[in-house]
């Protein structure tokens, strides 16, 4: 519980945003708690899903030329 | 106003191909796809007679031979296969032109400059338009490189709205206002600079990576802000300066200055970028009546780094008076003085106003109260902070060092222009970013123009006379009629003419460019 509550923590901001229209904030149970969590999973889960694959390759790669 | 954005340009795996082919190939897979100019077999050349890069603000003209080249942009560059050759890189066997510039419908310029493909939003009037014709220019950058990856024997190529590569290099986003000419410059320079060192707080893109190359870890406000390394001056590629002086004014000489402001990040974020413009011209307006705020950084350049290093934005920042300061307490001395300016000249007035700067204002009052109460409350608002959201959360799952090189992908793919790919337009698809304008009205903006600039003008005979336009530039639209040796120059010097309004009737009437020259010439209305 204390490290679900500490994961809610980091990602209430996250929580906000999905609602868009400011809600009560219901008291912390259980249920919320994981709700906030797997919100987060869902969205990393989401971002891992389209990232190119080799992030140190890809990074190196990209080189520009100067511009203004 | 106006923007620039320049794209970073990459073929995925594959780094030798030549970065100015490539963005040719970006304007020409565009003019493909809309089909101006294609059907007259060739580009709409760009008319370089009133380009003036290196007539300084503050009074002077640069000696060309004491130019950077870099600094030569008023010359039709020579794109031949030996200059491409003599830069490096692959530059593929191509039957088609080497196109480096169009002029598009939508009154925006499409072109190529410094090894980038950039986009030139057309003139517009206020800021939610500024974001519109913005985002309009990343729909017009997909299109083409969608078409190029549909061509057979050409490279995937990817575009990015971001300014650095994180080694050493940086490409521009600039912004363009309209000032009154008696305005005198050292004005524009004392009261422009506190701003421009802290409005980042407000519209900052997010940064992975510290110091020009990027090889110092953590994290920044700022795209740009290790790049800038004087207070004043004309060059923007070299030795770039918090107030940039080149005296271009695409106008009326004696009456108008076009500010090109070179400090600003590309933004995704339409808040960003819509406070981007809407307080800097606000500010303008302050220094134009004499009541912007009165104070100096004791070193901006440093200040600037130091502001954009400071993302928990603690550090208080050295004053010439000695006293010190945080960029948020700039920012709030800003928007106070801003509301009574504002409210004095009845622009703010809920009713009576401008229509604009009211909401600005009110933004500008939301964002800077949320950033002393916690900023990341504004995570589906501001560039930097939605960009640093998500990487905090990705440092807690997977308990990443800031040098984690997939920290370093985030804030690359953040700017990736494809919907399916760009880490800023997943957050807008989850609607974890806030819209102030319709993906519909960007997609019209991409094909027309505003309706109350001389881009209307511009736009307008490029989409119906289009094959009969042979140049044409901020300030010209030069036509060649078939019966006629002699090319016809039109000049659109007065930025607020040329509207749908002035010429809408005599466009819709005109069923080609001859009767449309022939009215136009003889004072039809």
């Amino acid at each position: 519980m204390a490290s679900q509550e500490q994961k809610n923590v980091s990602s209430r901001t996250e929580e906000e945003q999905v609602d868009e229209a400011p809600l009560p904030t219901p008291a912390p149970d259980s249920g919320a708690a994981q709700a906030a969590t797997s919100g987060v999973d869902d969205l990393l889960d989401e971002i891992d899903g389209v990232l190119e694959s080799n992030a140190e390759e890809f990074v190196r790669g990209f080189v520009q030329k100067g511009g203004q | 106003m106006g923007a620039e954005t320049e794209y970073g340009i990459h073929t995925p795996g594959n780094s030798s191909f030549n970065a100015t082919w490539l963005s040719t190939q970006v304007v020409h897979a565009y003019s493909k796809e809309t089909g101006h100019r294609a059907a007259a077999g060739g580009e709409t050349r760009w008319d370089y007679t009133d380009e003036d890069p290196l007539a300084d603000a503050r009074g002077w003209v640069l000696p060309r031979q004491e130019a950077d080249p870099s600094q030569l942009t008023d010359s039709e560059p020579e794109l031949t296969a030996a200059q491409i050759a003599l830069e490096g890189g692959v530059a593929l066997d191509h039957s088609g032109p080497l196109m480096m510039n169009m002029v598009l419908g939508n009154g925006a310029r499409l072109y190529v400059d410094h090894a980038h493909p950039e986009y030139s939003s057309p003139e517009v009037t206020n800021p939610l338009d500024a974001v519109r014709w913005d985002a309009a220019g990343d729909v017009v950058a997909l299109a083409a490189i969608r078409r190029i990856a549909a061509t057979q024997g050409l490279p995937p190529i990817n575009l990015y709205k971001n300014n650095t590569d994180n080694k050493s290099v940086s490409y521009g986003s600039h912004e363009n206002y309209l000032v009154p000419r008696h305005v005198p410059f050292n004005s524009i320079v004392t009261g422009l600079t506190p701003f421009f060192v802290t409005r980042q707080l407000m519209c900052g893109a997010g940064r992975v990576g510290l110091g020009q190359d990027g090889s110092g870890h953590g994290f920044q406000l700022s795209q740009r802000a290790d790049f800038f390394e004087a207070e004043v001056g004309l060059e923007t590629t070299i030795r770039r300066p918090i107030i940039n002086t080149r005296d271009e004014p695409h106008s009326v000489v004696d009456k108008y200055r076009r500010l090109h402001v070179i400090i600003g990040d590309a933004n995704l974020s339409q808040v960003s970028n819509y406070l981007k413009f809407g307080t800097t011209a606000i500010v303008l307006d302050m220094i134009e009546q004499g009541t912007a705020p009165v104070l100096a950084f004791a070193d901006p350049v440093a200040t600037l780094k130091d502001v954009s290093h400071d993302w928990q934005l603690r550090a208080k920042h050295l004053l010439r008076d000695g006293q010190r300061v945080t960029a948020l307490e700039v920012q709030r001395l800003y928007l106070e003085a801003a509301k009574e300016h504002c409210a004095a000249n009845g622009s703010s007035h809920p009713d009576t106003g401008d229509g604009h700067t009211a909401a600005v204002l009110a933004r500008w009052e939301d964002v800077l109260t949320a950033l002393a109460a916690d900023p990341m409350t504004l995570a589906n608002q501001l560039d930097w902070v939605a960009k640093l959201s998500l990487l905090q959360q990705y440092r807690a799952r997977d308990n990443m060092a800031w040098n984690d090189p997939r920290l370093a992908l985030i804030d690359l793919q953040w700017a990736d222009i494809r919907p399916e790919k760009g880490l800023y337009y997943k957050l807008l698809q989850l609607g974890r970013m806030e819209r102030l304008v319709t993906d519909q009205s960007i997609a019209h903006a991409a094909e027309q123009p505003p309706v109350d600039t001389r881009a209307y003008f511009r736009g307008q005979c490029i989409q119906r006379y289009g094959e009969s336009v042979v140049g044409a530039s901020w300030d010209s639209v030069i036509f060649e009629l078939p019966h006629q040796r002699r090319l016809q120059r039109v000049p659109t010097k007065e930025p607020l003419r040329g509207t749908r309004e002035l010429t809408g009737e005599l466009f819709e009437t005109s069923p080609d460019a001859e009767t449309f020259l022939g009215r136009l010439l003889a004072g039809a209305p």
